[in-house]
């Protein structure tokens, strides 16, 4: 479908579907430093232009000029193998649902909602898209024109910050961005300005969750200036137990020093904390736990319709299942495509068509289902 | 003071000099707005001109310098975007890099607030802005009149923009501050005047 020979593609009209395979999607392969907790790390970096006022404040004609400036920036400084360039603003809502569930779009870009201003689903705004891993991706409009992120497997911050350090360097050397002597990096949002710079972890919490012992890691991360907040804002079962732990204030403070804070002390706490519960889970309260893991391997592999929240909350017990052992044969990397196959946008586009609710239920579970016993014939073999 | 054609609050006050003679006018946006179409289409000059005028006018050691315009509207926002601050404060995003300086007093506390008592930046820089520094450090005088020609380069842009948009109350700072730079009276002592412009056209904004 796509030209291969192409560095450079674009999907401009709505008909252009991002062709992305889903197997290429570097932070879900389940490889990297203790991705048994650490999901992903993500560092994104807020720049805006001098030329124009932030998008909150701009119509329709500068946010095209914002575009027109940035797209040549962004495809002509080999910033990886192959960028995908998209607009929004022309693509069909499957697509951005598709670039959210990915997480390389907000839902905020994806509805053309900026700050406090009502959606604006024609407002010109774009992502670039690094292929084929996927780690990099540029929101062009939201809330600030640019916004730069990499994503890598497993805990590697230091790998995701030198990285956007050289993207960063690079597209400067082309656009000019807001710089203000005492308040750095100039934002639309005061609580992004000095550094712009947002670290991010995506943590599997399961049995924190499970031994109730989240609050306190939730009170202590506090203390230490940063948030730990659930998954797409949903309860945290139905999020399959992720959490996402970020850094609060970017002014102050360099980038190598919340770096450091951030990968050296704070998240292998945190990892430590949850691995000794998942231990302590296995030792005191082994019976339960495994029988958990195999109900929720039993509904996964037999339930006829399931939804979303459903599906991720199982999938959560199934994977710790995986990493402590109990389910044997089945990969991370198998459950953690599953869990991103099941979000409505993926489901409909693995299936081909356009899904009602019920419907989605219904090819939820078949796919959860074939999958399951196509990726793994788990041998009842945890004594 | 209410507007000369109607009952509203009279936002626009221009002084303008017509034939040797000075003529004053009060008017609320929609008039004024009114005002500078018709005289458009009639004698070829736009509400944007009459502000020009009204600016020269104001010019130091010129005879309208006596005349006192009205005072500054009190809603006036940002040089660069239009925000004032009762706008961020409903929205809680700035609208332009200018506000920052604009609005640097502020913001200096809400920051410290946000940021764990930090005020300053620690970090990275661009390349351009170090290399800015450092030119300025070693050639001041390049570096001034680099920064002056960039600063009016930024308010000549905005201009344009504040006039294409109707803005007339914003043009008409900007083409004051325009004016005091290109005669040089910016780098004076007045930084401390309470014209808005002032600290706000930093040049890497
Ligand atoms: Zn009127
Ligand atoms: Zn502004």
């Amino acid at each position: 479908m796509n030209n291969a020979d192409d560095p450079r593609e674009s999907a401009h009209s709505g008909h252009d579907r991002p062709a992305i395979p889903y197997d290429r999607t570097e932070w879900l392969t389940g490889r990297g430093p203790t991705t048994d907790v650490v999901m992903s790390s993500r560092v994104r970096l807020a720049r805006n232009l001098t030329e124009s006022s932030f998008p909150v404040r701009i119509g329709s004609a500068d946010a095209t000029r914002v575009l027109d400036r940035v797209r040549p920036s962004v495809l002509a400084a080999g910033l990886a193998d192959r960028v995908m360039w998209v607009e929004l603003h022309t693509s069909s809502k499957l697509d951005r649902d598709l670039l959210v569930e990915r997480h390389l779009i907000s839902p905020q870009l994806a509805s053309g909602k900026v700050g406090s201003r009502r959606a604006t689903p024609s407002m010109p705004r774009a992502v670039a898209i690094g292929l084929p891993d996927e780690r990099l991706s540029i929101m062009v409009n939201e809330e600030d024109h640019l916004r730069i992120q990499l994503i890598h497997s497993g805990l590697d911050l230091t790998g995701a910050m030198v990285a956007i350090d050289t993207i960063d360097d690079r597209l400067e050397s082309s656009l000019d961005f807001a710089y203000h002597p005492r308040f750095g990096y100039l934002t639309s949002c005061p609580t992004n300005v000095g550094t712009g710079a947002r670290l991010s972890v995506m943590l599997h919490l399961p049995a924190l969750r499970m031994t109730g012992d989240l609050a306190k890691v939730k009170n202590a991360t506090d203390d230490l200036g940063l948030a730990l907040r659930g998954f797409h804002g949903e309860d945290s079962e139905g999020s399959g137990d992720f959490f996402q732990l970020s850094n609060q204030t970017t002014l102050g403070k360099s980038e190598q020093v919340l770096l450091h804070e951030m990968e050296q002390d704070i998240v292998p706490r945190v990892v430590e904390y949850e691995r000794r519960s998942r231990q302590l889970l296995l030792d005191r309260r082994h019976d339960a736990t495994t029988d958990e893991v195999w109900r929720a391997y039993g509904v996964l592999a037999s339930a006829r319709l399931l939804t979303a929240s459903e599906a991720m909350k199982l999938l959560s017990r199934l994977r710790l299942g995986v990493l402590l052992g109990i389910i044997p044969g089945l990969s991370e990397q198998t459950v953690n495509l599953l869990m991103l196959l099941v979000q409505p946008a993926h489901l409909q586009s693995v299936v081909g068509s356009e899904l009602s609710q019920r419907e989605r239920r219904v090819k939820r579970a078949d796919l959860v289902r074939t999958r399951l016993a196509a990726g793994a014939q788990p041998k009842a073999s945890d004594a | 003071m209410h507007c000369e054609r109607c009952q509203q609050e009279a936002t626009i006050h221009e002084v303008v000099v017509r034939d040797g003679e000075i003529v004053e006018k009060h008017l609320c946006e929609q008039c004024a707005a009114e005002a500078g179409l018709s005289q458009a289409g009639g004698s070829g000059i736009s509400i944007a001109d009459l502000i020009g005028q009204y600016v020269m006018a104001k010019e130091p050691g010129s005879p309208a310098e006596a005349v006192t315009p009205a005072k500054p509207a009190p809603a006036q926002g940002c040089p660069g975007c239009g925000m004032t601050y009762a706008d961020f404060k409903a929205g809680g995003l700035l609208g332009c890099g200018s506000c920052y300086s604009y609005f640097e007093e502020r913001l200096g506390p809400l920051l410290e607030r946000a940021h764990e008592g930090s005020s300053a930046h620690v970090g990275k820089a661009p390349r351009r802005a170090i290399a800015e520094a450092r030119g300025e450090r070693s050639s001041s005088a390049a570096g001034a009149r680099r920064e002056l020609a960039m600063k009016i380069t930024t308010l000549e842009q905005k201009l344009a923009k504040a006039v294409k948009a109707e803005q007339y109350e914003l043009a008409a700072t900007l083409r004051d501050e325009l004016a005091k730079l290109s005669s040089g009276v910016a780098r004076s002592a007045d930084r401390a005047s309470d014209t808005p412009a002032d600290s706000g056209m930093g040049g890497f904004s």
